[in-house]
Formats: structure tokens, sequence, C-alpha cells
């Protein structure tokens, strides 16, 4: 089997997904293009080579309908004869999308591909591509279907997460992403976003809060706890964990993810075609995997993915120098190094998405992008990336550096 | 015709009257069905019939469906094929909807005079009118209550309802049987015009003439959109996205017909009527083929149906009047009674020790009249004449016209046999004296009667105005009539009663107590409360058992548990829950009257397991919580075993007493027909099987009775076995 390796990894800054944010008059076709324009410039790169694009989205509708991987491809001016697909694992879309461009490395599909993903959250909101999930009675009412924040709340409960613990790990989060924004270890991926001038419209991470303490937090509501007292999400999540007595909530805006829009795109390939383009690898893909978990709960299935990717490369957790676990929601972060067995101060050094913000179609291939700059700036070797997934999946992948 | 007149007036205009002969009610029978199929033949192909007017000639428009006909199973499928029975039931359920739609494209206008309730498939057929008037003073209701009984609106509901006035509105008639009176039903316009019952024919026929329509239904016209938005519009993913949650946290996945309704609507209307229609079809058909419609329909309508016209009656003898009662004891349980006999228009004498408790109990009456006037459910004038029934007295002599008396005194022997002379002192050789003990043997009381054979038990539940089960008590004195008499009493008041023998606990409590008893002997095995909980409700019980123990008191509890091993002496076996129980009365931990019981209470009236319950886990939580299926298999069998106990002994007889019993007393998982249902359901062989385990690993409470055993070797179900003996009913 060929290796697949990265050559190249970017990422947009990341603008508040609201109608006040900066990106909000910037298309999300504009996001994919710039990135793979990027992509392309940053690498010298004759794209008659890049067999194909591969971009996560998770609304795939409207402006982002159509495959969007396709049109930014056009657009970008790729050569004609480079293809563009578009896939949907909700947040892990931009992981799979790096991964499916590896597998096609891999298996001598393609010999250069680029991965990565878009999503305009502030363009084409969240949940306007509708799904049986929520609504038909086969999917939501026969498998116990609850919102992914129930979820969250329902770890922590089952966890013994306080409100303290998950509100501490925010802090912790915007913090870090501070420092790591001031001390300038995002400068290798970030590519500002320009506008319809060509003037930078966005150069930073606009949503992050460095100055947030647990006083400021303390102040904010649950999310999730005022619609599942109206519709009975916690009493329907209640029937699949009956040994819970009453769903904890404890996230909010503050200790969730935050909506923004942005893109990512990772260039992978062969050794030959690296070579024959006169690049230098920067990372060699070890192992991916995907799995399904049960799926009310729904967000715990990055430790089982992590642990099959470890598995398949026949490591253990503690081979691995960096984690990068996309901070959804801040349980779901400690459940994960809860299940792992591993520190804080190996995982997600950088802070992640309760500060930045989580464009969900691109976070995987940023977050990745994130782990091999940081394991480049500190000298060391191995990552492994992974995220929680809607339905009751993770996603997982393990580069090491070469 | 036998069940439709026909009358043609100048214009063209045919005035059907649904009027079926020799009942008082209109039902949508399958002779009904296939004289409307001609019906509707004749509308669409006569030219001198230019549209029609359709009305009933009863007090009501037409309650639905023949549910006799839909629980006897219908139609003989033996020798078909699983997919030829599936086709055939999916014929006959689809032939009401091929007629209304053939009804409703048939190009000529056609309108509803609602005259009177029009319920279930009675409603549908005005829904698949071009117009529908409604009469605003007879008490119309337009509802679609299936899914109550187990069953989904099968002749177009699903799919024209959702259609006129959005899923949202139309969800809670649909799920939840709500009715709409005729106000509601033109504010949310499921009815174009409202008018006194004089004129609702006159104005349907003047709909029809003007027809606005063009005699297409709102579906059928080119530009229909969908009131509150498809399913995918942000509307309907909201809609949809609340709908299953709220359901399920209702239902707990036990009632299929809700489910069922709710894919009706989702798959239906995002599809043409004709394919929807198809859809509810497949459903209907999908949900007779399952256990739970077919309980449902016997034990929830047709045998309490039964037995509320008094078919527990014993054989020969016969319904009487009855017009006046007494109540001794004016407390809460006799307060209660009074009222309840006062609302149905009985003449109560209500009797106290003193003037002011018997004053008390009428005051009782008098808030709960005062509250139905406050939601507009009777008049101030209906309110003050229920009220002016009841005469509070200290006067034993004011009994001597009275037809039954009810003693709702304290729990004590001696006191209830004092009672007992004082009464029948004053009372008519004739009359009955009915105790409402709930504890103490009835033929032990009768033996303070000179006329034992007029003596009974009358076994009310608490609160008496909301409980629906009267336990007719038989000691062994008890002459037929006055069971007879007291049947008469519970049926007048509007109550379901179910005869029982006089054995501890009766029938009902003693059942019930198993279940408060399996839910701590699981607590005292190291079940984790949440899960015992959570399981006993998901098991289709209206509470935790806990939460049980908490409302009808632990300090009650404690007592009886003392009372009985007191009574039974070497006898009494101790089980599982009480040494829970005696520590929790120790503590003072009562229930919900102190705050504090198995739960804690908060102000707010939120509640909370007391975080030291784990302190009864005698060999602490287990470390690996057992799968919640055996909890509720563990709740559901111990009640049906105590059932099917009292069937071996004869506490109970009919197996529709027993089930219909088991749902209005202590709210038995009504989805499954009550507890021998459940029992005839799973099989006799399959449950002895099952319980033999689980009296291997939980012991003496799954200890099955000869009788189930028997059953289990013969394939016999309590029905089959039990069931024909009372036919007359």
């Amino acid at each position: 089997m060929t290796e697949a390796y990265i050559y190249d990894a970017m990422r947009t800054p990341r603008g508040k997904g609201k109608k006040n944010g900066s990106l909000h008059e910037i298309t999300a076709l504009q996001l994919a293009t710039q990135a793979l324009q990027a992509i392309r410039d940053r690498n010298n790169l004759d794209t008659s080579h890049v067999d194909d694009v591969v971009l996560g989205c998770v609304s795939p509708v409207g402006e982002q309908g159509a495959d969007i991987a396709r049109a930014a491809v056009i657009n970008a001016g790729f050569a004609e004869s480079t293809a563009g697909v578009q896939i949907n694992r909700f947040c892990a879309s931009g992981l799979e999308a790096t991964n499916m461009a590896a597998a096609k490395v891999m298996s001598g599909e393609a010999d250069m591909a680029i991965g990565g993903g878009v999503e305009s959250m502030s363009r084409v909101p969240m949940g306007s591509d509708g799904g049986a999930m929520a609504a038909d009675p086969e999917m939501a009412y026969d498998h116990y279907f609850v919102p992914q924040g129930v979820g969250a709340d329902l770890i922590a409960t089952l966890g013994g997460y306080s409100r303290d613990d998950v509100d501490a790990y925010a802090v912790e989060s915007q913090k870090r992403a501070g420092k790591a924004w001031e001390e300038g270890r995002f400068k290798k991926s970030v590519v500002p976003v320009k506008n319809q001038l060509g003037l930078v419209q966005l150069d930073h991470d606009e949503l992050m809060r460095p100055q947030t303490d647990m006083q400021s937090l303390a102040a904010l509501n649950p999310a999730f706890r005022d619609l599942s007292a109206f519709v009975g999400f916690d009493a329907v999540a209640i029937q699949k964990y009956p040994q819970v007595e009453k769903v904890n909530f404890v996230h909010h805006a503050g200790n969730s993810s935050g909506i923004v829009d942005g893109a990512a795109a990772i260039l992978v390939g062969s050794k030959e075609m690296g070579e024959k383009l006169g690049l230098k690898p920067r990372a060699r893909i070890v192992s991916m995997a995907s799995i399904g978990s049960e799926p009310t709960i729904m967000l715990t299935g990055p430790a089982p993915s992590a642990l099959k990717a470890l598995k398949k490369a026949g490591m253990s957790a503690s081979d691995i120098d960096l984690y990068e676990m996309n901070e959804a929601f801040a349980s779901v972060v400690l459940r994960f190094m809860d299940d792992m067995g591993i520190p804080h101060d190996k995982t997600n050094v950088n802070g992640g998405a309760i500060a930045m913000g989580h464009p969900l179609g691109a976070t995987g291939a940023m977050i990745l992008g994130t782990l091999l700059d940081e394991l480049e700036r500190t000298g060391q070797s191995t990552g492994l990336a992974t995220l929680c997934v809607g339905g009751g999946m993770g996603t997982a992948t393990i580069i090491e550096r070469v | 015709m036998n069940h439709f007149k026909f009358e043609l007036d100048g214009d063209g205009i045919a005035l059907i009257t649904f009027d079926s002969p020799n009942v008082s009610m209109n039902v949508l029978s399958a002779g009904v069905m296939s004289e409307l199929g001609e019906l509707v033949e004749k509308i669409s192909t006569d030219d001198a019939i230019k549209g029609a007017v359709i009305t009933s000639g009863k007090k009501a428009f037409c309650a639905g469906a023949d549910l006799s006909e839909l629980g006897s199973g219908m139609m003989d499928l033996s020798g078909l094929s699983e997919d030829e029975a599936k086709q055939k039931l999916f014929d006959m359920a689809f032939r009401l909807n091929a007629q209304l739609r053939q009804l409703e494209t048939c190009g000529k206008p056609i309108a509803a005079a609602i005259n009177g309730l029009a319920l279930g498939g009675g409603f549908e057929v005005t829904l698949a009118c071009h117009y529908r008037v409604m009469a605003t003073d007879t008490g119309a209701k337009l509802g679609l209550p299936e899914a109550l009984v187990g069953v989904l609106p099968g002749g177009g509901g699903t799919q024209r309802l959702p259609r006129l006035m959005g899923v949202m509105n139309a969800a809670p008639i649909m799920l939840q049987g709500k009715q709409l009176d005729a106000e509601k039903a033109k504010e949310q316009g499921v009815v174009h015009e409202i008018a006194p019952l004089a004129e609702i024919v006159a104005t349907a026929k003047e709909l029809v003439k003007a027809d606005p329509m063009g005699a297409k239904q709102p579906w059928d016209q080119d530009k229909f959109k969908m009131p509150g938005g498809a399913v995918y519009t942000p509307a309907g993913m909201q809609t949809f996205g609340a709908a299953n949650p709220m359901l399920l946290k209702e239902t707990k996945g036990n009632y299929p017909a809700q489910r069922y309704i709710l894919s009706c609507v989702y798959e239906g209307i995002q599809v043409p009527i004709d394919a929807g229609l198809r859809i509810e079809s497949r459903y209907f058909t999908k949900l007779l083929m399952r256990p739970e419609s077919r309980n449902m329909i016997r034990s929830i309508f047709l045998s309490k149906q039964a037995l509320d016209k008094g078919g527990a009656r014993p054989a020969g003898t016969q319904r009487e009047d009855i017009s006046k009662i007494a109540v001794i004891g004016a407390g809460f349980m006799g307060a209660g009674i009074a009222t309840v006999s006062a609302q149905a228009g009985l003449e109560v004498i209500l009797i106290d020790v003193n003037q002011e408790g018997a004053d008390k109990g009428k005051q009782h009456a008098i808030d709960h009249f005062a509250k139905g006037v406050a939601r507009g459910k009777v008049t101030q004038e209906k309110a003050d004449a229920m009220a002016a029934l009841i005469t509070p007295t200290t006067d034993y002599s004011l009994l001597k016209d009275c037809e039954l008396v009810v003693e709702a005194v304290f729990e004590n022997s001696e006191l209830k046999h004092k009672i007992t002379k004082m009464a029948e002192e004053h009372m008519a050789e004739d009359a009955i004296f009915g105790s409402n003990t709930s504890t103490i043997p009835i033929t032990s009381l009768s033996e303070a009667s000179s006329r034992p054979e007029n003596f009974c038990g009358i076994h009310f539940f608490s609160p008496v105005e909301k409980m629906m089960l009267v336990e007719v008590i038989v000691g062994d004195k008890s002459g037929d009539r006055s069971i007879s008499r007291a049947i008469d009493f519970v049926t007048r008041i509007k109550k379901t009663p179910i005869v029982v023998s006089d054995t501890r606990g009766f029938y009902c409590n003693r059942c019930v107590m198993r279940f408060g008893e399996q839910g701590l002997a699981m607590l005292s095995e190291g079940y984790a409360p949440a899960l015992i909980e959570n399981g006993t409700r998901m098991a289709g019980m209206p509470m935790g058992a806990m939460e049980l123990m908490d409302m009808t008191a632990i300090d009650l509890a404690w007592k009886i548990q003392e009372q009985t091993k007191k009574d039974l002496g070497a006898a009494y076996v101790a089980g599982k829950s009480d040494p829970i129980i005696t520590k929790m009365y120790e503590l003072g931990r009562y229930g919900r009257k102190t705050g504090k019981g198995f739960y804690d209470y908060a102000e707010d009236k939120s509640k909370s397991l007391w975080p030291e319950l784990n302190q009864f886990a005698v060999d602490g939580l287990k470390s690996v919580q057992p799968d919640v299926q055996e909890v509720k298999d563990r709740i559901l069998y111990a009640q049906a075993i105590e059932a099917a106990r009292c069937m071996e002994e004869g506490v109970v007889k009919d197996p529709r007493e027993a089930d219909v019993g088991s749902i209005l007393a202590w709210g038995f998982a009504p989805y499954t027909g009550g507890v021998l249902s459940f029992i005839d359901t799973i099989g006799a062989k399959a449950f002895v099987e099952t319980a033999d385990q689980m009296a291997k690993d939980f012991g003496e409470p799954f200890k099955v009775p000869d009788l189930l055993r028997d059953m289990a070797a013969k394939g016999e179900t309590f029905y089959g076995r039990f069931g024909g003996k009372k036919k007359a009913a």
C-alpha cells in the first residue's frame, strides 16, 4: 500500500457565525475557493496533478449545496481535470475528508489530493438541511434522539463533571488559545480571508475571549435546560439511561464550541508525487478510523475511534505526544481524557473550539493542521486528532512527523 | 336502505340522514359502511343530485367505528399466509378511506350538518365533506379519541385534519383525544359555519348552493399549501423535532397507536392525499395486528362499558332504581362519597358524630362543585342544586327511607359494629348496608348486623372524586340482592363496579402492594434507586414504586405490616421490604405528607430521591446494574402473579373485572389491557417459564399459582378459560 503524506495544511481565520461576523459578507464558495487557492499558491502547485478535492460540509444546502467542492475547484481556477466531492460526517467532516483524500492516495486512486472543509454557519444556519434523524418518528422516536447538547449534559451527569469542572475547562481553553495567538503559534496555517476587492477581511479568530473567568461564566444559564423541560428531551435521554434520576444541565454558550464561519484545506499525496513536484512532506498519515457509538448520548465516539486508530497502528495511548480532541462541549473532552487516561497538558494545548469556534465542516481539517504545527514547534513526533460526531460516531487520525 | 334516509329537494340537494334503526347511537358498522358505499355511488352518478347534506337523526351525529366489531377480530384470517392476512386486513381497512375519497372527489358539493357529537369515524366522515356546519346549542363536539383505546383514526383523520388545521393544532386532537366544541372548531377553521341546531341543515344547503370551493377540498386545489408548514420547513422541523420527544416522554414507547399516528402524519403529508390515505390504512392494519390495540379495545372500552352497565351483577338479580342514600362518617372518604353521589343526583344523608363534622363534610362537596363552576363545567345553579341534595346531620332517624347506607368511619371494628347496630335500628328492612372498609373482613363486620344478607362491602379508592373503580365485596353472608343493589348504586354514580370476595386486601390493594413491595425488594438487592423508579414508569405504571410508597404514606404501610404480622402470627413471612419500611417509619420519613420519604420534597413541588437510600442495599449497590427490562419484568410480573392467584382463589372471577380493575384502580400499564391480558398476551407457558426463573432469582413473589401452571399445560388463556361464563352482561 502507498503511504500518504501531508505536504501542507492551511485554515482561514474563524469569523463569528452571526450577521455581525466579519465573514458573514463572504460566501461559503469564496471561503472554500480561497482555501484551495492558498494551498495551490503556497506550494506552486501544478493543479493538473491534484486528482481530487474532498471537502466536508455539514449543511450542504443553499449556497453550500450541489457539491460545493466541485464548485470551489472550478472557481479556484484549478485544472479542469481536478474532481471535487463534498462529504458529510457531521462535526468530523473535515477530518473525514482528509482521511478520504489520504485513502485515495493509499489505494492508488489518486497521487495527490486535497482534503478539507468549509462551513459558513452565519449564512447557512445549522439544521438547514433538515434530516430524518430529528423529525421522522422511525428515527427520533424509535431511537431516542436528543440534541447533542443534551447528550453532552448527559455525559457530564454520568461522569460526575460539575458545572465548575466544565467551566474551568472552558476558562483554560480561552487562556491557551489567547496565549497561542499571542505567540503566533497559528501563523504557519492561518491565511487571511480577502473580500470582494481583494483586501483583507479577517486575519484572526474573532470569537475569542481570553479574559473569560469562572465568574463571567457563572452568569450564563444552561443552554439546554428549558428546551428539555418543554419538550422532554431529558426524559427521552433518561429512558435510554434509566440509572439517571435527573440530567445535570451544565453546558452553556461559554463552555460549548462557538458558532463560526471558516474553511480549511490539507494537501495529501504520495511520496513519489511529492518528489516529482519538489514538495517536502511534513508528516505521514499513520492510521485512521471511524466508528459508531451509542447514538442518544451521541458524543462518546472519540475514545473508541482513537483506540481503533491506535490499534491499527500498533500503538498505545501513551505513544502519542499530543492530542487534539474537538471541543464540541467541555464534558466531551473531559470524558475523552478520562476514557484514554491522558493528561490535559497533552491535549488541546493551544485551546480549541470553545475559544475559537467550530465551523462544522472544516474543523476536523483545522485541528489536524493545528496538531501538525504544534508537533513541529515543540519538536515532538506523533499526534492524534479526533472529533465526536452527531448520530453517535467518532473519527480519528494519527500522524507522525517525517 | 336501513341506516340512511334520503330526501331530494327541489334544488337537487339531497338530505341524507344517518339514523340506524333500534339503537340510540349511530356507529360505523360493517352494515353502515356498505350502505355508505351505495350512497356515495348514487351521489356520484345520479345527475338529478346536484349536491348533498349529511346529518344525523340521533342526538349525536356519530360516535365512530363499531369497536365491538374491531375488537372481535373482524374477519377470518385462518388458512392465510402472513402476507395474505396483511393484504386482506389492509383491503378491509382501506374500504372506508376509498369510499370517503370517492365522496370528496365526486365533483358535487357535499356538506355535513353536525347536530351533535361527532367522534372518530363520525368526525372523519364530516372531514371528507367540502363544508361543515356545526350546531352551537347541543353541546356538539368533534374529536378523534381512537388513540385512547389503542387504535388510530383510519378514515382519513390523520391526513385531512393536519391538512386542514396544521400538524401543531391537530396533534392534541389525534394523540391525546382532545375535543373541539363549535366555537373552537370555527376558530381553528375545522368547520365553516356554526349555527343553532334548527338552522344547520338550511345553512349547509346554502353552502352547497354557493359552493365557494368548487366542490374541491383544500388539498385538491392547485394552490394548496400545508398550513403551519410542510415537514421540511423550519416550522415543520420545529413541530416534528418537538412532537417526537414530547410523545415519547408521555408513552415511554409503550403505545403504538400514538407512534403510528405520528408516522401517518409525517409520511402522509409529504405526499398527495391519495398516497397519504394508503399510508394511513397500512399503519391502521399494522396496529390491528398488534396485541396492544386488541387488549386496549377489550378492557378500556368493551369490558369497561359492560361493567358500567352492571355486567358484574349476580345472575338472577335485576337492576333497581336508587334515589336516596346515606353516608355515615363525613371524613375525607365519606365526604367524597357524598360528593359524587349528590353529583349524580342522589339524595344524601351525611351523618357524623357531631354537626360540625357533618357540615365540614358537606362543605367538601360545596368546594368541589365550586371548582367545577370556576372551570365552567357546571353552572352555579346546578352546583347549588347538587349541594342541596346533601343533608348533614347527626340524626340516625333520617336513615329511615334511605335505600343504601355507606359506612365510612375510622378503621376500627368495634366502632363499625356499633354504627351498624345504630343504623339498622332506623333503616328499612330491605335497605343495604355497605362498609367502605379497606382492611377489615366484611364477614367479621357483618357479625354486628341483624340482617347480614343485606350487608356487603363497597370499597372506594382515594380520592373518591377521581378514582373510577369501586370494589363491591361479598361477605360470607352477603345476599345476591345486596351485591346487585351495591352495583345499582355504583353504576348510578357513574363509577365502575367489580365484585370481589372477602379476603385480606380484597383484590386491588392486594395486587398493588406487590408493586410497592417489589420496588423495595430491588432497593434491598442493590438496584440503583433511579433505575427502579424509571424502570417502573417505563413499564407503564403511573408512578415509580417508591413514589407510590410516599404517596400512600409509609406510616400506613408500617401499620398494615404490623397488623398483618399480628393477624398471621407464625404464618407471617417477612418480605425484603419489611426492614426498609420499619426503618423509614422509625426515621419519621412518612412520605409526601411529611415532605420526606423515599424522596425529598422541595417547596416548589419538585422532588429528588433521598440520597441515602443506598443504605438499604443489603450487600451494597450492585457494581453492574441490571438491564432496565429486568426492573420492568419484576414490577409487572409480581402484580400479574398476584392477580392470577386472586383468580385461583376466586377473589375475582371474571377476567374482565380483574383487567378493568387493575387499570382503573391502580393504573396497571394500560397498554397491556390489564393484569390478566398481560399474561394472556405473553402466553401462560412463556409466562410461567419466565416467572419460574424469576422465582429462582428473586424469590417468593414470583411463585406462580397452580392455576397458571395448569393453563400453561393446557395452552389456555384467562379469557378462554373464564371468559364464557358471564356473557349475559
